[in-house]
């Protein structure tokens, strides 16, 4: 579903340049998730921001779908992955009601009027269809969430990207939200590309890890690795030992 | 261990905001000896309200009412704000969530511990600031010289916190609150900076009340446990699987646990637990 | 760009005329928390409605002269007084209030959207756009804004619709760096890139996304500059260049009786405390406003 192979990310120019991701490939198949965890500044977000088209400073080869993708995406080439981001309260514009949100994608695509498909989308993410009519203000953070993995869904993408969803939840929102991403994954044959600094939720999620650290991957774990806080470098095990004190 | 003595003792501590009827904190009591003690709760649980009202931090719309809220056997709530003042700096600590924000912009890393040494031990300048060094070598800082000449927003959250430290190494306060001291850290330091925490309040025989969402870290670090949920405590614990309340179950089995598991991750039952708290 | 069809989201006139209703009521509870701005704005609605009723409310003609009746003092049939031709300085004052709002509702209306356009374009494009929109704003602005509506006035010949023209020429470009500075805010925001993400247009963001954010803030902005603006018009007024005689236009009315005003303080008081009241309820409605629109500086 995804293959990226030599990916690089600088930033800035000259004497300035630094390089935030060092030429690093991985591939994703069809409905699997991968993890990808890091601290901040690894360029972990970095990777997922260039896979979603946010980012126009790589160099290498991205491959959605089998098809590759340019810098500057086509519609077509957007639909493919779309991104749900960390802050639930910045990710939504606060003055738009949630039925606008949700109809925005299908909007700007002009693939329809979008405004017929606000409740189903809704009711899909476990929310009542009279939010519709609400601003995002009334909404609590896991709700906003919730429409935020819905205004993703809208125009029906094989992949998902996600960073960081549930760091700005509480431990049992976070929960929900988990849980509501697992379903989803299921009903739609979803592929996931997850970020996050926590091992523990990305061990809940991913069938596969890798640990990046500097711009490179250091690690990959596989899901019985991860069980049994199996590592291979001791970059992770020093992650392991401090995420599960 | 030597016998506790106390350092805090609240009983029926109560936090109105504003012409608000809902209580932020409602009928908290309890008692710090010189022990690590770990608060844990939801957003909106009344956590950081509670560790601000013991501090006296609310602001003026916040009303704090309490049967007795004693602090070194005196109490708090009468004195006046200055004194309050003098005893924030030396006998209290607040340590918050970013650490770049409790330190003055304008001033270097080492003017500020400088500062503090001055204020704490009768020495001359020259003195401070060699103290200053010291302290911060032993918070293992690596490159002392070059972190003090730096400003707050220069260093990195796990630096800052740090810096924190050391500045209450040199305070040695009695009593010293923590909220959410790591959430804003990377994974790897957070538990550089509990063990620092552990041994400046082990170092100044002083109490600790670590405020946080995350009851694992919480249980891992703190000899006591309390869990709030909407304003109250609901539950004490010393050790995890004690929990008895729904609620405090819930949030240990919301978290995802990669030694154990789940196709579902458990969600809390908000309303049994309500229906429950009602009745009591 | 589908501005209008926003409307059409709840089909229902009915609803649509709720919603405005719930927003009004929130707006109303809100202002009635602030007795200082909720003072302003009946100020504000009382100056409207006299200058809509004003041929209904003002007790003689603005304009016709009856010297006989020269400089008299207040009195229970001339409450401010008269001129100095015998006119009935507060009809004079009742019609003027036509000629302030006129004044500051047009430059508003061109200085508004003007402002908004070039700083959010220039926020928005960024680069070179950005630099010579701004330059060009930071030069406008370098100009005093009396002595270019001076020259203004000068070379266009006296009358309001060149004081009009001439502060708004000079109105424009805080307006314009109050825009570009919230766009430069809202670009970087997560629902911009999400926006990006889903294909919209740059049109569309910059219309349905950014403008919005915009808005409340250009709109405290033009309440509060108001205040100025008839500070300016009255300034004009009083050097000749405003508005012409015999129109009652507040400040051409103290310049008028400027040479009376000794003996006679009724004729330049009363047009002056016209002024100062009217300015100083925009001031205090666009505080009041700056409260009620934007949270961020929302009282404690």
């Amino acid at each position: 579903m995804i293959e990226v192979s030599n990916l690089s990310v600088s930033f800035g120019s000259g004497e300035a340049r630094r390089q935030v991701v060092k030429g690093v490939s991985f591939v994703v198949g069809k409905g699997e998730t991968l993890g990808i965890v890091g601290e901040s500044g690894c360029g972990k977000s970095t990777v997922l921001r260039s896979l979603a088209g946010l980012d126009r400073h790589w160099e290498g080869e991205i491959r959605l779908a089998g098809n590759a993708v340019d810098r500057e995406r086509s519609r077509e080439q957007l639909k493919l992955a779309q991104m749900v981001f960390q802050d639930p309260y910045g990710s939504i514009h606060p003055r738009h009601r949630i039925e606008r949100v949700l109809a925005e994608p299908a909007r700007a695509m002009k693939i329809g009027d979008g405004w017929s498909r606000v409740a189903p989308s809704l009711e899909q993410v476990g929310l009542p269809a009279n939010f519709a009519e609400r601003f995002p203000h009334e909404l609590s953070g896991g709700q906003r969430q919730r429409v935020a993995i819905a205004r993703a869904l809208m125009l029906e993408p094989e992949i998902l990207l996600l960073d960081e969803p549930t760091s700005a939840l509480d431990v049992s929102v976070q929960a929900e939200v988990l849980n509501l991403l697992s379903d989803l994954r299921e009903e739609r044959n979803l592929t996931y590309v997850l970020v996050s600094h926590d091992l523990s939720v990305i061990a809940h999620m991913c069938d596969r890890v890798l640990v990046m650290k500097d711009g490179a991957f250091v690690d990959e774990l596989d899901k019985g690795a991860l069980e049994q806080g199996q590592t291979h470098h001791p970059y992770s095990k020093q992650l392991f030992k401090a995420s599960f004190l | 261990m030597p016998a506790p003595e106390t350092v805090l003792s609240v009983r029926n501590l109560a936090v109105r905001f504003g012409r608000s009827k809902l209580r932020a904190v409602d009928g908290v009591s309890l008692d710090l000896g010189t022990e690590r003690l770990g608060i844990v709760g939801e957003s909106g649980s009344g956590k950081s309200t509670l560790g601000r009202a013991i501090m006296r931090l609310l602001p003026n719309a916040a009303h704090v009412e309490a049967a007795t809220l004693d602090f070194d056997g005196k109490p708090l709530l009468t004195r006046p704000e200055r004194e309050m003042r003098t005893l924030r700096g030396n006998r209290m600590a607040l340590i918050m969530q970013d650490p770049r924000y409790s330190l003055n912009p304008v001033l270097s890393v080492g003017k500020q511990v400088a500062e503090a040494a001055l204020l704490h031990g009768k020495i001359g300048k020259k003195e401070a600031y060699a103290k200053a060094a010291d302290m911060l070598a032993r918070v293992r800082i690596a490159d002392v010289e070059r972190v003090m000449s730096l400003y707050p927003h220069q260093i990195s959250g796990g630096m800052g916190q740090r810096v924190m430290i050391a500045m209450m190494l040199l305070a040695k306060p009695r009593l010293v609150v923590a909220d959410e001291p790591t959430s804003a850290l990377d994974v790897s330091v957070r538990g550089d900076v509990l063990n620092l925490l552990d041994e400046l309040v082990r170092e100044n025989n002083s109490g600790l009340m670590l405020i946080s969402h995350d009851i694992r870290m919480v249980a891992a670090f703190c000899q006591r446990i309390l869990v709030m949920y909407k304003g109250r405590v609901v539950e004490t614990l010393t050790r995890l699987d004690e929990a008895q309340h729904p609620y405090t179950r819930g949030l240990i089995a919301a978290m995802p646990d990669p030694r154990n598991p789940v196709q579902r991750l458990q969600t809390l039952d908000r309303r049994a637990i309500d229906a429950l708290e009602a009745r009591s | 760009m589908s501005l209008v069809t926003s409307a059409s989201a709840g089909s229902k006139p009915g609803i649509l005329l709720a919603r405005i209703g719930r927003s009004l009521k929130n707006a109303l509870i809100k202002l009635s928390r602030e007795p200082v701005g909720l003072f302003g704005f009946i100020v504000l609605l009382l100056l409207i409605i006299v200058a809509i009723l004003a041929p209904l409310i003002a007790p003689y003609s603005p304009t016709t002269q009856n010297l006989p009746n020269a400089l008299q003092a207040p009195s229970w049939e001339h409450w401010a007084g008269t001129d100095e031709y015998g006119r009935d300085i507060l009809s004079r004052l009742i019609y003027g209030t036509r000629i302030t709002i006129q004044t500051v509702l047009a430059v508003s209306v061109i200085v508004g959207p003007i402002g908004m356009l070039v700083g959010i374009v220039a926020g928005f494009v960024g680069g070179r756009t950005d630099a010579i929109l701004m330059r060009f704003t930071d030069i406008v602005l370098s100009f005093p804004s009396l002595i270019l509506a001076l020259s203004f006035a000068a070379a266009l010949g006296a009358g309001l619709e060149t004081a009009i023209i001439a502060i708004s020429l000079t109105g424009w470009p805080p307006i314009a760096r109050l825009a570009r500075a919230e766009t430069l805010i809202v670009r970087n925001t997560d629902y911009v890139a999400a926006a990006r993400l889903y294909g919209a247009s740059p049109l569309r963001v910059l219309f349905l996304y950014i403008a919005p954010m915009c808005i409340p803030s250009v709109v405290v902005r033009l309440t509060l500059n108001m205040a100025g603006i008839i500070l300016t018009a009255a300034a004009l007024g009083f050097l000749g260049l405003g508005a012409q005689p015999p129109a009652p236009e507040w400040g051409a009315m103290i310049s008028s009786g400027r040479q009376y005003m000794l003996d006679n303080w009724w004729v330049a008081v009363m047009p002056g405390i016209a002024i100062l009241l009217t300015s100083l309820a925009f001031n205090l409605v666009g505080d009041a406003l700056r409260d009620i629109l934007d949270p961020r500086h929302a009282r404690s």
